[in-house]
């Protein structure tokens, strides 16, 4: 008891709450500008972190960045520009509801479900930690590549097009990330001598480029629509409690999946979305209402992505492990703190880890207030002639697509894929199916090759381990199910 | 904090085309360095390199009495952050930190620079690979695992700790061709780094990882891993109990993943001279050692002819050994 307590006195330092508060800003800040994410939040707090306290310099990263991953919202459901790769799943479905005039209920939804998310995430992470780093232990190359498989299934669920459509659109995907030498086999392919190429299509400029820059030139060759009547933005908060009350399973499924995806390493808030908004459109009882502004997936990968941000952290403090590219840096800091990562941590140091979980907490209820004011802030984009507002959007997916990698070549791939996007969305291919063919097409090869060299080209481990097992059974029922229902459906209409 | 952050991303783009504005005249007039300087790392932002050079800039910084910045200009596994820095105009206001590498794409054909397109500056870090096993291995020591290798069929045993052809690949290649072994005895399986190799280790996938000790340290601290053996010439002294590979088996085979601070070819020599002694003071400072201690990374310093001749012979060492591997090309 008196560990919480110092835990309590930890946290409440005058550094130490002056550290979350600059860290929330500047994370709602970053999150939002697409192409800058919550890695490059968390890495760009790294130099600073040297001159912090301990305590303030782990509670700087974790506010900053599950503020960044909310404010990745905001541009999505604004401009239909992901402000962060765990946006992209649901990103039309947000716009489609700002298109339908309710911007304040699809940002009041990211808001109010990632806070809840986040807070839920903490809860696990505070009590699950021992048992949810033993199962993320248990995952070998086999259980990832069927989890990355799994992931790949969505691609049918999250766009409202045909699904042979969809499926081609997750193919070119697959191909795309086939670019480069980060391949099991360490081999250049498809890079022409190019040097860049050497690297692959990195996710972000891709991402930006088919949603944004395709956007941008859709809305040049479309007459301005007529302008929102001058309104201002109704309350934020107004009716999420109803939605809370009204689709509670949803948010209970959506954390449950962000918690359980989060916690493995290599698979974090990104794949959970997409995972979470799929699962709520399959068990639907009105999935023809997805992708024309209807809450129900919102919340539920609103919710999923910001647990798993916490839960990430459960592998990352028991070992050392990072559970996501944000921890992997934050791993680096507590080291450098002298709070080594390990079980010791949970025992010789307990009121620093209490002070990490009130931080969580902290953070998550200061994101209510902040993100309220982000939101009032950026709606007025909203009522800014579009003449202005896109060649600033341009010059943000510039920009951002620079900072990834300080490398021109970025930028060019933003422009090379904005057209693809533009392309493929005038003749119904949906490019999110696209960009989750590019996310999942590395860990599906890597996993899948590797497996295979370590059983010597035996495939019966994927089948015969516990936890690969039971991944291997919803996989395959997954893939048979459209197949049985339509063979059922015909033996009906025989039958009539 | 913001702003500060804030000015990194804006310098850290502009520095070079504001370099080359302000600098053409006034560097000469003045004493070397009258404006910012900036370090090129061909890694991405929160590894190990990357923070390895922002504490340098942050002790450099002092020492030369002008802004220092990182900036990270990533993507070709590292190609394309070398080439930067080779092509920099060589006025000291670009200077980079370069890896091991250096000595390693060019075997495989992916880049034509090598150690010698840079004027070194000074060698600043070592790590040297460890040989980890999982802690419900039968293997207690380096030799009783030598011995059950040896004994083990072609290809029977798994290893891993990065891609195919990286660093620890060749660390386990040479430990195996010095036992008398075939570099392909031990499959290598390619993984994307050290801590998937490390948990994968520790799901019972593979049966010894040869990344470093720091980097396997969480995993080992936790008790899931052991370490057998460090592939050096002495024991890092944040792991006193794992003996080097000549105490535990006589083998005198040593590697190590390297770090050190370079400036494009054609730096003129007082430049240089201003750099390395600034360096040299960073390297005897309590932040470096702090910083360096915590992580558990190797302390190795060479002054810049030391830092070539390094280079130099880790280069050909690197040619033998990955011809033999069948990774180099041509």
């Amino acid at each position: 008891m008196s560990e919480i307590a110092q835990g309590f006195g930890l946290v409440f330092q005058s550094d130490v709450l002056l550290a979350i508060l600059f860290a929330s800003i500047y994370g709602l800040i970053v999150g939002a500008v697409p192409g800058l994410t919550a890695t490059m939040a968390t890495a760009l707090l790294v130099p600073i972190t040297f001159y912090l306290p301990p305590i303030a310099a782990i509670g700087a990263i974790i506010s900053s960045s599950a503020m960044a991953i909310f404010s990745g919202d905001i541009p999505g459901a604004l401009l239909r520009i992901p402000g962060t790769p765990a946006s992209a799943a649901y990103t039309d479905e947000a716009y489609a509801m700002t298109r339908k005039g309710r911007p304040e209920l699809a940002l009041g939804i990211g808001l109010w479900f990632s806070a809840l998310g986040g807070i839920f995430g903490t809860l696990a992470l505070m009590a699950l930690a021992p048992p949810l780093a033993s199962m993320a232990l248990r995952f070998s190359t086999f259980e990832y590549f069927w989890l990355a498989f799994l992931g790949l299934m969505c691609a049918t669920l999250v766009s409202r097009s045909s699904p042979v459509k969809a499926i081609a659109s997750m193919l070119l995907g697959l191909l795309v990330s086939c670019i480069g030498i980060e391949n099991p086999a360490g081999t250049p392919r498809f890079t022409f001598g190019n040097t860049n190429l050497l690297g692959g299509i990195e996710v972000i400029p891709a991402l930006v480029g088919v949603f944004a820059v395709s956007e941008v030139m859709r809305a040049m060759l479309t007459a301005e629509p007529p302008k929102p009547e001058r309104r201002r933005l109704g309350s934020i908060l107004a009716g999420q409690w109803a939605l809370t009350k009204q689709y509670p399973k949803q948010q209970f499924r959506g954390n449950i999946i962000g918690v359980l995806i989060g916690v493995l390493p290599g698979a974090g808030a990104d794949i959970a979305a997409w995972v979470a908004y799929s699962v709520s459109k399959r068990f639907s009882k009105e999935p023809q209402k997805f992708g024309t502004g209807h809450p129900e997936g919102l919340i539920e990968s609103g919710s999923g992505n910001n647990s798993a941000l916490a839960a990430g952290w459960v592998p990352a403090l028991l070992f050392g492990i990072p559970g996501d590219t944000i921890t992997a840096i934050a791993i680096g800091v507590l080291y450098m703190k002298g709070l080594n990562p390990g079980p010791t941590l949970f025992t010789e140091q307990a009121s620093s880890m209490y002070a990490l979980y009130i931080i969580f907490i902290l953070a998550n209820i200061l994101m209510i207030p902040l993100g309220i004011a982000m939101i009032r802030a950026s709606s007025h984009v909203l009522r800014a002639p579009r003449a202005s507002v896109m060649p600033v959007i341009v010059l943000l997916c510039a920009v951002g697509a620079f900072a990834t990698g300080n490398n021109l070549f970025a930028v060019l791939t933003v422009a090379a894929f904005g057209v693809i996007g533009y392309v493929m969305e005038r003749n119904g291919y949906p490019v999110a199916a696209m960009v989750l063919g590019i996310i999942m097409g590395t860990m599906v090869e890597q996993n899948l090759v590797t497996s295979i060299m370590k059983s010597d080209g035996s495939i019966i481990p994927f089948f015969n381990r516990p936890v690969a097992a039971v991944l291997a059974a919803m996989t395959i029922a997954a893939l048979l199910w459209p197949v049985a229902a339509w063979g059922l459906k015909r033996v009906r209409a025989q039958a009539a | 904090m913001a702003s500060r952050t804030r000015r990194e991303i804006l310098v850290g783009g502009g520095a070079l085309a504001a370099a080359a504005a302000v600098g053409a005249g006034s560097a000469s007039a003045q004493a070397y360095p009258t404006r910012p300087i900036t370090i090129i790392c061909p890694w991405g932002a929160g590894g190990g390199t990357d923070a390895t050079a922002r504490i340098v800039a942050s002790v450099m910084e002092r020492e030369l009495k002008q802004p220092v910045n990182v900036v990270n200009r990533t993507g070709g596994s590292g190609v394309v952050g070398h080439a930067a820095i080779a092509a920099a105009p060589p006025d000291g206001y670009t200077l980079g930190i370069v890896t091991v590498e250096i000595s390693m794409m060019h075997w495989q054909g992916l880049t034509e620079l090598k150690p010698d397109s840079y004027t070194p500056l000074a060698l600043m870090n070592e790590d040297p690979p460890g040989i980890q096993v999982n802690a419900a291995s039968p293997y207690k020591t380096v030799k009783e695992l030598a011995d059950a290798i040896k004994k083990a069929p072609h290809g029977s045993l798994k290893a891993s700790g990065t891609g195919q052809g990286g660093i620890w690949h060749l660390a386990l290649v040479g430990w195996l061709t010095a036992m008398g072994l075939k570099p392909d005895h031990v499959r290598w399986v390619p993984l994307n780094g050290a801590a998937p190799a490390m948990q994968d280790l520790a799901a019972g996938g593979l049966d010894l990882v040869t990344c470093s000790v720091p980097e396997a340290r969480a995993i080992i601290e936790a008790g899931k891993a052991r370490s057998l053996a460090v592939m050096a010439a002495e024991r890092n002294p944040a792991f006193k109990d794992v003996p080097t590979l000549k105490e535990a088996m006589g083998i005198d085979y040593t590697t190590g993943a390297w770090r050190g601070f370079t400036a494009p070819k054609g730096l003129p020599p007082a430049i240089a001279n201003t750099l390395t002694a600034a360096l040299k003071k960073v390297n005897e400072s309590k932040e470096y050692h702090e910083f360096m201690n915590n992580r558990g990374f190797g302390i190795r310093w060479a002054d810049a002819t030391g830092f070539a001749k390094f280079m130099d012979e880790g280069n050909k060492a690197m040619g033998v050994a990955m011809k033999a591997a069948g990774l180099a090309k041509g």
